[in-house]
């Protein structure tokens, strides 16, 4: 495996190893690390990264798959 | 290459005595190693350890022979056993008023150390200095900050890397993670020691290492005193790591203010990028900091979980102490930083602080949601 992204417990999604992260229209982005965090709040100033911005709007997420509740 | 007489990286010169114990270690380090006499951390008995400046200083002067020593101090000086004892005594004073300042730690919830430190993290309720300075300091007071600051942000990460050697699997790879950001991925011009630096240079301030030494308080050398004290010392491994994790968690939100404060000022996008770098790597390495380097020391080394909680509320504690100081001085319309020249200290106790935490500054803490 060249790269791994984790779900970090009510964070951002961390993405590890050999990546490259493009726009739409295949422009790269420069990550500035060799790890970086992608938003998954929607709140980042930054996006597509993480600037910490979840913990202030109380985002919860889980750090596994997450599964339906049955109905 | 450093050209002889650069003063970029330190060893700075001496600073001056601020009482009777740094002046005796002031006047021994200039000569030869040899005895300093045994009963002079006697004088340190009673004191109020934290913002007391000759105590301070003697420990700032024993800590920097183990960084980048002192200009003209032979460098045998650092495991000298007399300055060792010294030391000694004066850290035993500071951890116990640290350990007091801290106060008690939550439980560990099932082994969930990301949450005990994001509840430790919660739990800070601080004057909001970043809030000031986003939206109210003067460029006077914006340089001041800097200044204070410069003190650690000059040799930003170090005191962390002591922990290095000391931790083997999850935790150490976790801290290398972190730790090599910090120090630019290896590249001079991305460690976060010279964007400071830069910082530095767009203010006019002297970009000298350790060159606002006497003129930062008790207050300032206290908060970096406690790395050097988690640092070198093995036992307060977990202690170091739990003060990196909040100083990681408590970092994005406030360099993005710090940043904006800067813009505000008028300053330009070289000036701002310390901060900048700061708001999307700290939000990288809180998530390190707390899971993968707290979660996996704690892991294979569960009693330390007490320590990593520890460190953190004492380095959240240390930083309120700071940001009272600062605003509360701003507010009286002087200075936070010690008048030049020799002579003249500032006297704040820690229960002025305190009681500065309280009301006095709610007018303060506006533009906390931004």
């Amino acid at each position: 495996m060249t790269s791994t992204i984790t779900p970090y417990e009510d964070g951002p999604l961390i993405v590890r190893g050999d990546f490259e992260l493009r726009t739409p229209d295949g422009t790269s982005i420069a990550p500035g690390r060799a790890t970086i965090a992608l938003c998954r709040c929607g709140k980042s100033a930054i996006n597509p990264f993480c600037d910490g911005t979840h913990k202030m709007i109380n985002f919860r997420a889980g750090a596994d798959r997450d599964t339906p509740k049955p109905r | 290459m450093v050209e002889s007489g650069d003063r970029r990286y330190g060893p700075a010169p001496l600073p001056q005595p601020r009482g009777p114990v740094s002046a005796a270690l002031h006047d021994a380090l200039t000569s030869a190693p040899h005895d300093l006499p045994a009963d002079l951390a006697s004088e340190f008995d009673g004191v109020d350890p934290i913002d007391d400046e000759d105590l301070q200083l003697t420990l700032f002067l024993c800590y920097e022979l183990h960084y980048r020593g002192w200009r003209g101090v032979d460098d045998r000086w650092e495991w000298q056993p007399s300055l060792i004892a010294l030391r000694s005594r004066a850290e035993a004073v500071f951890e116990a008023a640290v350990r007091v300042l801290a106060g008690p730690q939550p439980p560990l919830l099932d082994g969930r150390m990301a949450s005990a430190l994001a509840a430790v993290v919660a739990a800070d309720d601080g004057p909001a200095l970043s809030a000031y300075l986003q939206r109210r300091a003067t460029h006077e007071q914006f340089r001041e900050f800097v200044m204070h600051r410069s003190i650690y942000h000059l040799r930003e990460a170090d005191p962390h890397s002591w922990a290095l050697p000391r931790l083997g699997g999850p935790a150490k790879a976790a801290l290398v993670e972190i730790q090599v950001d910090e120090y630019g991925g290896g590249r001079l011009d991305r460690m976060h020691a010279e964007l400071f630096r830069v910082t530095l240079e767009r203010l006019g301030l002297d970009t000298g290492y350790g060159a606002y030494l006497d003129a930062v308080p008790a207050v300032t050398l206290a908060g970096n005193n406690l790395m050097s004290l988690f640092g070198l010392h093995r036992r307060l491994r977990g202690a170091l790591l739990g003060h990196l994790a909040a100083y990681e968690m408590t970092s994005s939100l406030p360099n993005r203010r710090y940043g904006r404060g800067l813009r505000r000022l008028g300053l330009d996008e070289a000036a701002t990028r310390f901060y900048d770098e700061h708001v999307e790597a700290d939000a990288v390495h809180e998530q390190i900091a707390a899971h993968d380097m707290c979660g996996g020391l704690v892991r294979v080394e569960p009693h330390l979980a007490a320590d990593v909680l520890f460190g953190a509320s004492a380095a959240l504690a240390l930083d309120r102490l700071f940001a009272a100081w600062t605003l509360n001085s701003w507010q009286a319309g002087r200075s936070s930083l010690r008048p030049h020249g020799p002579g003249a200290p500032i006297t704040l106790h820690v229960d002025e602080l305190h009681r500065a935490t309280g009301s006095e500054t709610a007018s303060l803490m506006t533009g906390l949601a931004c």
